[in-house]
């Protein structure tokens, strides 16, 4: 029963939004995945985005990460409308994204993970810079508070929730606005869920904005400020976390509470 | 959370063994032979420095195929190269100057890279099955090439530059092998480019995610296999004075398990170079061995076979987790 342990002192909600999505939709073929979906996001608000199976979550963080281009409506980072032609190009705007499925390499050590696609390099015949990789590395994991052995540790030799850690942490070293988050607990046990969560919510500090996806409630109602429903890729609406309740949350995902008019 | 602190301790010891089998390998089958060949002439500087020159075209085709399975790919048509390449630079130094042939050499091996890569980057097919097909093919290309014939090589600069010649009295070979293999361990270990060939090969989808342009990474590991066994044909053409189909015909299976046993991961993300040049002359030396010892050729290849399969096995064994 931590929970007050990990809401925040302020939220700064009334600010300028980070991210900013218009009327956005995704067609795939015939299927409509995602239609007429807005969502505000800012810097330092943690938004937990929920709904069942096939809801649209993973797709709609897809777009805002450069995977899918929408098919319809505007995105606004930092109130400049873009259009990310991949991944990269979200990525260096500042957009980073904590897969379902992890994307470490797991041979490597976990210092060439937190850097991967983005060495640095020294001299001028560019050779790698081991040395600044492992103290940025050394760094941050002590910053974040991330249990590892060593960074110089194998990926493969480290635990589920170490592993998260580790991914949280690249996002978060290399994120200036906006850190998505797909089910980063869903395959974690009971400690090391908490550790993850812990990690989220110190986030909040760093004054960029997270999206989490998550099928536990508790966890949503644990980290978020506010609370984004879809359903059948319609979006049912948003609610502050403080204002609502599970029960509210569950109608809304399952069709009990129709959505509510724009 | 934390890591049972002793099952960590295990795998690391386990790992590094691994790491070792190769060194200790060479040691063991080394010392074997000094004992049971000191007789024989095995412990001869003569022969112990063949046995280094004879290894080099293998020790630079191990280079190129550590960035290949590095990459999580295979290239099974090098043997074929190293004929096409040699045959190349032997028929154009016929008429033409001695650097063209160099140049047919190592620009025959680069474009067969290049199509393996391109087929492999682009048309999305698996390396495994393009080049086993352009293993075949050039095969049948370095055939019909000069109709079975062999072509002799009588430039005496590129028979010294590649074969019997040697600069402050390191022979050529050596210092060829020397430099493959320090610059192949330094873009492998020090530059981006070889963690990105690493990356690729542990993981497609995270290198992809992370901005690696993993079709681009795989072109150019294929390439270099390409362009590394261009020049084993010109160290073959260049030491035995002429170029042949028959060339790197036997290789295939000593490269690979070279490369193997020297510690590089079947499927990516994992290597050595300096592992497959210990690889390399560890197969070497166990050619040199088993025909001092006086065995067959079939049962040659029988022995070879077996070692290769023990040390294949040991040197692939994953930790248990
Ligand atoms: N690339 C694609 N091509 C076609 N249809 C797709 C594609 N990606 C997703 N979909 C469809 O879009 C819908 C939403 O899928 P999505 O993965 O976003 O759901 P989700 O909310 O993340 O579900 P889960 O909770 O199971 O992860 C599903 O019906 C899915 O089949
Ligand atoms: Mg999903």
């Amino acid at each position: 029963m931590a929970e007050p342990a990990l809401k925040p002192a302020n939220t700064q909600a009334d600010s300028s939004p980070v991210l900013s999505l218009r009327g956005i939709q995704k067609n795939f073929g015939g299927v409509t995945a995602i239609e007429n979906f807005s969502l505000d996001l800012h810097a330092g608000e943690i938004v937990a985005l929920v709904g069942d199976n096939g809801a649209g979550k993973s797709t709609l963080v897809k777009i805002i990460s450069g995977v899918h281009p929408p098919s319809e409506g505007v995105m606004e980072l930092s109130g400049e409308a873009v259009r990310f032609a991949d991944a990269s190009v979200a990525r260096e705007r500042g957009i980073e994204v904590v897969y379902q499925d992890l994307a470490l390499a797991d041979q490597q050590p976990v210092y060439m993970n937190m850097f991967l696609g983005r060495e640095p390099v020294r001299g001028p015949l560019r050779v790698l810079d081991r040395r600044g990789m492992i103290e940025a590395t050394e760094k941050l994991v002590r910053e974040l508070d991330v249990r590892i052995p060593s960074v110089r540790a194998t990926i493969r030799n480290l635990s589920g929730g170490q592993r998260q850690g580790v991914a949280i942490a690249r996002a978060t070293h290399w994120a200036t606005k906006l850190i998505l988050l797909d089910e980063p607990t869903a395959a974690l046990g009971v400690a090391e869920t908490a550790k993850v969560e812990e990690l989220v919510a110190s986030l909040r500090a760093r004054n960029i904005a997270v999206l989490i996806i998550s099928h536990s409630l508790d966890q949503v109602f644990r980290l978020s400020d506010r609370i984004c429903v879809l359903r059948r890729g319609r979006q049912i609406g948003v609610r502050r976390t403080n204002d609502t309740d599970k029960n509210e949350i569950i109608g809304m995902i399952t069709g009990l509470i129709e959505s509510e008019p724009a | 959370m934390a890591m049972n602190t002793s099952t960590m301790g295990n795998l690391t010891r386990r790992f590094d063994l691994q790491q070792w089998v190769v060194y200790l390998g060479f040691l063991a089958i080394f010392l074997f032979f000094a004992i049971t060949l000191g007789d024989s002439g095995f412990l001869t500087v003569r022969n112990l420095s063949n046995i280094v020159l004879q290894t080099a075209p293998a020790t630079v085709m191990a280079v190129g195929l550590v960035f290949v399975l590095s990459a999580g790919e295979i290239d099974l048509s090098f043997g074929s190269t190293v004929a096409v390449a040699a045959l190349a630079a032997a028929v154009v130094m016929q008429s033409w100057p001695m650097p063209l042939g160099i140049l047919a050499g190592l620009g025959a091996g680069l474009l067969i890279g290049l199509i393996n890569g391109a087929l492999v980057a682009y048309l999305r097919l698996p390396s495994f099955l393009v080049t086993l097909a352009t293993m075949g093919l050039f095969a049948g290309i370095a055939r019909s090439m000069t109709n079975l014939r062999s072509v002799p090589v009588q430039n005496d600069l590129f028979t010294g530059i590649f074969g019997s010649g040697a600069l402050l009295s390191i022979p050529s070979l050596v210092l060829w092998t020397a430099g493959v293999i320090l610059i192949g361990h330094l873009v492998y270990r020090q530059t981006r480019f070889g963690a990105h060939v690493i990356a690729t090969g542990d993981n497609p989808r995270a290198a992809l995610v992370s901005g690696i342009k993993v079709a681009r990474i795989r072109l150019t590991v294929l390439a270099i296999s390409g362009l590394m066994a261009g020049l084993a044909g010109l160290l073959y053409a260049g030491r035995l004075q002429a170029a042949r189909y028959t060339l790197g015909e036997t290789d295939l299976m000593t490269v690979i398990a070279a490369v193997i046993v020297g510690g590089t991961a079947l499927n990516g993300g994992k290597g050595s170079i300096i592992g497959a040049l210990v690889g390399s002359l560890l197969m070497g030396m166990l050619n040199n061995g088993l025909i001092l010892m006086g065995l067959s050729v079939s049962d040659q290849m029988i022995v070879r076979g077996l070692i290769i399969l023990g040390a294949v096995a040991v040197s692939l064994r994953e930790p248990n987790r």
